[in-house]
C-alpha cells in the first residue's frame, strides 16, 4: 500500500508537469519576450522606425523622473491603494448577497439573471470605451444622470431636495449622496464575481444542506456553518479579481495616466511603460500580502 | 416525524417567507433599475431619428419611431459579415481557453508538483499586467514570429490570420486567463476528495480520474469561464484591432461607424444603435447557455 501512494503520488506529479505545461510554454512566449521588451524600453529612450524601434539606453531615468519630479505619480497610487481598500469588501459582500439571491428560487429569476450579466458585457473592451467617448450622451444627460467620476443614477439635485426635506442635517445628506453614487459603481463592479460566487453556490452539495437541516439549523446557521465556509477557495478568487480590476480598472486616474504618458512627447512610450513597470510591481506586492493573510481562513472541503 | 407535523412545520416556514420575499423582491427591482438604467437610454436613442435627440421633450420614448438608424448601422458595419467573423473568432478562442485554463487549473489543484506553488504566483501576476502594456512588443512577436530565433529571419507573419489568438489560447495567455485559471483551480482544490481516492484504488490514472471524475462535477464553473472569456473575446478592441487589422469584425467595424461625421449627434445615434448591435447576440448566448446550465445542474444533482 505505501509502495502504491509513492508511485501514486509520483505519477500525479508527472501529470500536474503535463497539465500545467501549456501556461509554461505560453508564459515563456508570449509573456517573457514582451515583459523584457517593454522593460528595456522602460530603460531607454525610444524612437519607431518602419521595422519596430530603436532604443537608446537611459537607465533610470523615467523613473527618476516619476519618481522625483513628477509630483503627482506617488499620489496616484496613494488614491489607487486607498479606492482598492474600499472597493474590495463592498464588492465581495454585495456580490455574495447577490448570489445568494439569484440562487434561490423565484418567478422571473431568468430575467435577473440577465440584468445581473450585464455589467459583465458593459464593463469589457469596446463597450467601455466607448462609453467614455460618448460625448453627447454626456452633455444631454449630464443635467441629471452623469455625475462626476461615473455614470450616477439618481439625479443629484432631486434627490438632494428629497433629503433637505426630511430636514436631516447636510453633512449626512452629502454621505449618503456619496454612498448612493458608490452603489451603482460597485453594482457595476461586482458582475463577475456574482457568476462566479453563483458558480460556487450550484456546486455545494446538497448533502451538506440535508445534514444541516438534520440537525434543526436556521436558515443563517446553514449560511455560516454550510454556505460560506464552502465558498471561503472562491471568495479568495473573488478578492484576487476585485482587487487587480480595481487597480487596474480602464478607467482609473492611474491607468489613464499609463496611456496618457504615451501621447505626452516622443519619448512618452518610454516613460509610460516606466510607470507601468513601477506601478504594477505595487499591485504585485499588495496581491501577494493580501493573499498571504487570506488564504489562512481560506477551508478546502477534503 | 408525522406527516401532519411537518406540514406544519411547511406552513410556518412559508408564512415565515412573506417579509423576506418582499424585500427580496424589492431589491431585485431596485438594483435591476440601476443595472438597466443607462442601457435603456441608448436602446431608446437607437430608435430616433436625430431631430428628437435634441428635443427637450423627448426622454425616453421617440416621437418619430424609425429604423433607419438599425438599417444603416448593419449596412455600414457589414453586419452579417462581421458577426461571423466575430462569431467564428470568438467561439474557437473560447472553446480553446476553457480546455486549457481547465487544465492548468486542475494541474494546480490537483496534482501538485514542485513548484507548482511558483506557477500559481506566476498565473496572479501575468494577470496583474493589463494587455495595454505588453501589447506593441507582443505585436511585433507575432509579426515576425521566430519563437526565440528558431524559425529562420525574419520569421513567420502570423497577423491577419487566427493564430495569435489560436496560440495565445492554448497556452492560457488570452485576455484575463489568469482569472479563468485560478477559479479552476479553486474550484478543483474546493472539491471533495472522496470520490477521487476511490477511482485511484480502482487504478484509474490521473487523467482519466480527472476526465471522468471531477470534470463533471465542475459543469457549473465550466460554464462561467465559457461566458467571461465568449464575452471578453466578442467585446475586444485591442488585440482583434491589430492582430486583424483590415478585417472585418464587429469591434473593429463599430469603431470606425463615426468617423468622418462631424454632427456628435449623429455619432451619438450612430454608435449607441452599432453597440445594440454588438451586444444583443451576446445576450442571446446568455439566456440559452444559463438556462442549459441550471438545468444540466438540477438534472444531475451533482452529488458528491
Amino acid at each position: 500500500m505505501k509502495r502504491f501512494r509513492m508511485n501514486l503520488e509520483r505519477q500525479k506529479a508527472l501529470y500536474g508537469i503535463f497539465f500545467t505545461m501549456p501556461f509554461v510554454v505560453g508564459f515563456v512566449l508570449f509573456f517573457v519576450n514582451p515583459f523584457i521588451k517593454s522593460m528595456l524600453i522602460s530603460l531607454s529612450d525610444i524612437r519607431f522606425t518602419q521595422t519596430g524601434y530603436e532604443l537608446n539606453y537611459v537607465g533610470l531615468k523615467h523613473y527618476e523622473f516619476m519618481l522625483f519630479v513628477d509630483t503627482q505619480y506617488i499620489r496616484k497610487i496613494v488614491d489607487a491603494f486607498l479606492q482598492t481598500l474600499k472597493d474590495v469588501p463592498m464588492v465581495i459582500s454585495f456580490s455574495l448577497f447577490s448570489a445568494i439571491i439569484l440562487n434561490q428560487k423565484f418567478r422571473g429569476r431568468t430575467l435577473a439573471r440577465v440584468i445581473f450579466f450585464l455589467p459583465v458585457i458593459l464593463s469589457a473592451g469596446i463597450v467601455l470605451r466607448m462609453e467614455r467617448a460618448d460625448f453627447v450622451t454626456q452633455v444631454l444627460m449630464n443635467s441629471e444622470l452623469v455625475g462626476a467620476g461615473g455614470p450616477a443614477v439618481f439625479s443629484d439635485a432631486a434627490v438632494r431636495a428629497f433629503f433637505e426635506q426630511l430636514s436631516l442635517p447636510s453633512s449626512f445628506i452629502s454621505f449618503l449622496m456619496a454612498a448612493v453614487d458608490n452603489v451603482a459603481v460597485i453594482i457595476r463592479a461586482s458582475g463577475i464575481q456574482i457568476l462566479v460566487f453563483l458558480a460556487g453556490l450550484q456546486s455545494i452539495p446538497a448533502s451538506l444542506y440535508e445534514a444541516a437541516d438534520a440537525e434543526g439549523a436556521t436558515g443563517w446557521e446553514r449560511f455560516w456553518v454550510v454556505t460560506f465556509p464552502m465558498l471561503t477557495p472562491l471568495i479568495l478568487v473573488n478578492i484576487i479579481f476585485t482587487i487587480i480590476d480595481s487597480f487596474t480598472a480602464g478607467n482609473s486616474e492611474m491607468m489613464n495616466t499609463i496611456y496618457d504618458a504615451v501621447s505626452l512627447s516622443s519619448m512618452g512610450y518610454s516613460l509610460s511603460s516606466a510607470m507601468a513597470w513601477f506601478y504594477f510591481a505595487f499591485v504585485a506586492i499588495v496581491l501577494a500580502v493580501v493573499i498571504k493573510i487570506v488564504s489562512k481562513g481560506v477551508l478546502y472541503h477534503q | 416525524m408525522l406527516p401532519t407535523l411537518r406540514l406544519r412545520r411547511i406552513w410556518f416556514r412559508n408564512i415565515k417567507h412573506w417579509p423576506w420575499v418582499l424585500v427580496r423582491t424589492a431589491l431585485l427591482v431596485a438594483i435591476s433599475y440601476v443595472i438597466i438604467f443607462p442601457l435603456l437610454s441608448k436602446l431608446s436613442t437607437a430608435f430616433m431619428t436625430e431631430s428628437d435627440m435634441w428635443d427637450a421633450t423627448v426622454r425616453w420614448i421617440p416621437r418619430r419611431f424609425t429604423l433607419e438608424n438599425i438599417q444603416l448601422v448593419i449596412e455600414l458595419m457589414s453586419y452579417p459579415r462581421a458577426l461571423f467573423n466575430t462569431g467564428l473568432l470568438t467561439t474557437v478562442v473560447s472553446v480553446l481557453q476553457v480546455a486549457s485554463c481547465t487544465l492548468i487549473g486542475y494541474g494546480l489543484a490537483r496534482l501538485s508538483f514542485r513548484g507548482s506553488g511558483l506557477i500559481t504566483a506566476l498565473v496572479a501576476f501575468v494577470l496583474v499586467v493589463p494587455p495595454q502594456v505588453t501589447i506593441i512588443p507582443q505585436y511585433l512577436n507575432f509579426r515576425f514570429f521566430n519563437l526565440y530565433g528558431l524559425l529562420p529571419e525574419p520569421g513567420i507573419n502570423l497577423i491577419g490570420s487566427f493564430w495569435p489568438f489560436v496560440l495565445m489560447s492554448v497556452t492560457g495567455m488570452g485576455i484575463k486567463n489568469g482569472i479563468f485559471i485560478l477559479i479552476m483551480r479553486q474550484f478543483f482544490k474546493g472539491m471533495s476528495s472522496s470520490l477521487e481516492e476511490a477511482a485511484y484504488v480502482d487504478g484509474a490514472d490521473p487523467l482519466r480520474t480527472f476526465l471522468s471524475i471531477m470534470l463533471p462535477n465542475a459543469i457549473p464553473a465550466l460554464v462561467t469561464v465559457f461566458l467571461f472569456a465568449f464575452v471578453w473575446q466578442w467585446n475586444d478592441f485591442l488585440y482583434t484591432s491589430l492582430f486583424m487589422s483590415g478585417k472585418t469584425f464587429l469591434t473593429t467595424m463599430l469603431s470606425r461607424i463615426g468617423t468622418g461625421i462631424l454632427t456628435p449627434s449623429i455619432v451619438t445615434l450612430r454608435n449607441n444603435t452599432g453597440m445594440l448591435l454588438l451586444i444583443a447576440p451576446l445576450l442571446l448566448v446568455y439566456v440559452l447557455m444559463q438556462r442549459h446550465f441550471i438545468e444540466s445542474v438540477e438534472r444531475t444533482g451533482l452529488v458528491e
